[in-house]
């Protein structure tokens, strides 16, 4: 019985030593529980038509793609983070969402020599003194967007800006980003409680204090609640709503006509004349039979970029080649211009979206104009990567 | 001056919302002594069933009705199949089961209408805006007032003037005394049951279209609820209601006086040191 198993144990890591030689192996770690399974949903669907894109072999290498669920829990992800390390043995970890997520992967799939390719969560730590040439941020340093919006606001002269942000540490970075580049006004800066419901009490203050513009990032059903609830009280036409974080193709089926004339900093939108873009949306759309969203947008990417690396190195064992040719980006990225910053994260343009009302009926973010190009987060010079290992 | 009127409507008026809520949860508590964590997951079948009758039948009147009728069968259901074997256990016993109903649901919803929030609009009927003064009040919020205003007297007159509210007292006092009389106390816990059950639904549906729709919306509401009928008395309507105003009004001048971020915690303050000076709550009920 017991040499049984020990030779079946044998045979079943011979066959992943075999397999070792030319596949890839990329675990995929998002949310695809709770009330914020959807950005999961997005991430994962992404993923897989880029794979899809590749004719299912990233780089021509055969590709096993594991998902697992992280329930948005860092213990739940640390667990599945270990199994994936251990005993699938993947080469990239990617899929992750949530920054305290990927800060409870980024030290184990580093300890065991893994490239940690995240198509969302863009901490600090990891842009600053903690980067590591096997970590990518393939979409944004978090603070990114609001710091976009704080220069629109403040390239187009508004004097009097209010904030509102959910009162954790995400949100009081997203407002310090936004003020880094805003140096107007703040006539009023408030952190509601995660997950408030009710927010007929910060609708009074916004609308006491007189702002000429509300900038907010309230993610999720927060962001739900508060921009239905600002429409209603009638305040949408009276200051205009400028939001990162808050209004995207998932949740704006939610909010309905209240979102209609407000304004988004975003890295990407479905109508940019890319034609790497275009092909996207339209067989995303067709794949999936619904509207993709940037997590979508950035998690194809991820995949793009992995599978033109994967076909230069032939190979995804030898991982400092493949870091290498991760760095050199060379794919066409669905958001235009794309390349690595020295902490290996993406130096990008950022978009000003605004909400209308088609003839239909239908709502849709339409692309204004471009804020910045060749956008670069605060962090990155505090990174010294030539000394991490 | 008229900045902290306005901000006393919206308290009393977030007062009204949890209030529905409450009512419901403290009828399971306090008559049926079930600690029902689960609650806030039929606030969720409301408005999830809501906005799928809406789509069927193009009729908010159709849309509430059958959605509000629908949980109550829900959670009778749910009374008879998974809470019925837990009355005689303990309240640890009850709170794992009804938090794993609450993980099950939260599944369940997400598998059949999808991870994506859904959207229930304000009916065009009652969407403007009332002006007071300076004060601009959208209409439909006064409507919830009201509306709870409504339940609130309804409840009062079902368990203190009818038949059927005498029985439910004298379960809640004597459960053995009221089956030694012939009285079926299965069925009537059904009925409870399905009462809070419907009252949870038309809270989700009336928060529906300020709140949003997804999956977990119960879960943060669920916990200032429990706050309520525990600063109320559990068991106790009149207490709940007294509870829901003081939670909300607290809550939301809280928000606006103290230090950002400060706000949050008020509430909490004020459970514990109510239950400091009255552990039974303000109303205690009877029995």
């Amino acid at each position: 019985m017991k040499i049984k198993r020990i030779l079946l144990g044998l045979a079943v890591g011979l066959s992943v030593n075999a397999a070792n030689a030319q596949d890839v192996r990329v675990g995929l770690v998002t949310t695809l529980s709770g009330p914020l399974a959807a950005l999961g949903e997005h991430v994962r669907d992404g993923f897989m038509l880029g794979v899809e894109q590749a004719g299912g072999k990233l780089g021509g290498l055969d590709t096993k793609i594991i998902i697992e669920d992280d329930q948005l829990r860092p213990d739940i992800a640390r667990q599945v983070g270990d199994k994936l390390l251990e005993r699938d043995k993947i080469d990239v970890l990617t899929g992750v969402v949530f920054s305290n997520v990927a800060m409870a992967l980024a030290k184990p799939a580093d300890d065991h020599n893994v490239i940690f390719l995240s198509p969302n969560a863009g901490p600090a730590p990891l842009a600053g003194k903690r980067c590591s040439p096997r970590f990518f941020a393939t979409a944004w340093q978090n603070d990114q967007p609001h710091e976009a919006m704080g220069q629109h606001l403040q390239q187009e002269g508004v004097k009097k800006v209010y904030l509102l942000a959910p009162n954790y540490n995400a949100g009081k970075e997203a407002l310090a980003g936004f003020k880094r580049a805003f140096k107007g006004e703040i006539v009023g800066e408030t952190y509601a409680a995660m997950n408030q419901l009710d927010f007929a009490a910060e609708i009074s203050e916004i609308r006491a204090a007189k702002p000429d513009a509300l900038y907010v990032f309230l993610s999720g059903g927060m962001g739900i609640n508060f921009v239905k609830q600002y429409a209603q009280a009638g305040l949408n036409t009276a200051v205009p709503l400028y939001s990162a974080f808050t209004i995207d193709s998932i949740t704006l089926p939610a909010i309905g006509d209240a979102a209609v004339g407000s304004y988004q900093s975003n890295l990407w939108n479905a109508d940019l004349p890319y034609p790497a873009n275009s092909e996207f949306v339209q067989k995303f759309r067709s794949k999936y039979g619904y509207e993709p969203s940037n997590f979508a947008a950035q998690s194809y990417d991820t995949a793009r970029l992995l599978d033109s690396a994967l076909k230069k190195t032939g190979d995804a064992k030898d991982k400092e080649a493949l870091a290498k040719a991760i760095r050199a980006a060379e794919f066409d990225s669905v958001r235009g211009p794309f390349k690595f910053n020295n902490n290996q994260f993406p130096i990008g343009n950022f978009y000003l979206l605004k909400v209308v009302k088609e003839a239909d009926g239908t709502l849709r973010q339409v692309t204004e104009k471009t804020i910045v190009t060749e956008a670069k987060d605060a962090y990155h010079t505090e990174c010294d990567m030539a000394s991490a290992k | 001056m008229l900045l902290l009127l306005e901000q006393i409507v919206n308290g009393v008026q977030f007062g009204m919302m949890l209030f529905l809520m409450a009512a419901g949860l403290t009828l399971a508590v306090g008559i049926m002594n079930l600690i029902n964590l689960a609650h806030g997951t039929l606030y969720m079948i409301g408005a999830f069933l809501a906005v799928t009758y809406l789509g069927l039948f193009d009729s908010y009147l159709v849309a509430v009705f059958l959605a509000i009728f629908s949980t109550a069968i829900v959670g009778m259901l749910i009374e008879m199949l998974v809470l019925r074997p837990l009355y005689t256990r303990d309240h640890l016993d009850q709170v794992l089961c009804t938090f794993g109903l609450i993980l099950f649901m939260n599944e369940f919803v997400r598998f059949a209408w999808g991870a994506r929030p859904l959207r229930l609009d304000i009916p065009e009927a009652i969407d403007f805006s009332l002006r007071f003064l300076d004060i601009q009040y959208p209409a439909y919020r006064l409507l919830v007032i009201l509306v709870s205003l409504a339940v609130a007297a309804g409840l009062y007159v079902l368990i203190s003037k009818t038949r059927i509210g005498m029985l439910i007292r004298a379960g809640a006092s004597d459960r053995m005394m009221i089956i030694g009389l012939g009285v079926n106390i299965k069925f009537l816990y059904s009925l409870i049951f399905a009462l809070g059950a419907a009252l949870a639904a038309l809270a989700g549906i009336l928060a529906a279209p300020i709140f949003a729709v997804q999956v977990g919306m119960g879960d943060h509401i669920l916990i200032l609820t429990l706050v309520v009928i525990v600063i109320g008395g559990i068991g106790s309507i009149r207490g709940a209601l007294v509870a829901a105003m003081l939670v909300g009004l607290i809550d939301t001048l809280g928000r606006v006086m103290l230090p950002s971020g400060f706000g949050n915690i008020v509430i909490y303050l004020l459970m514990a040191v109510i239950l400091f000076w009255r552990p039974q709550g303000l109303f205690p009920a009877h029995g």
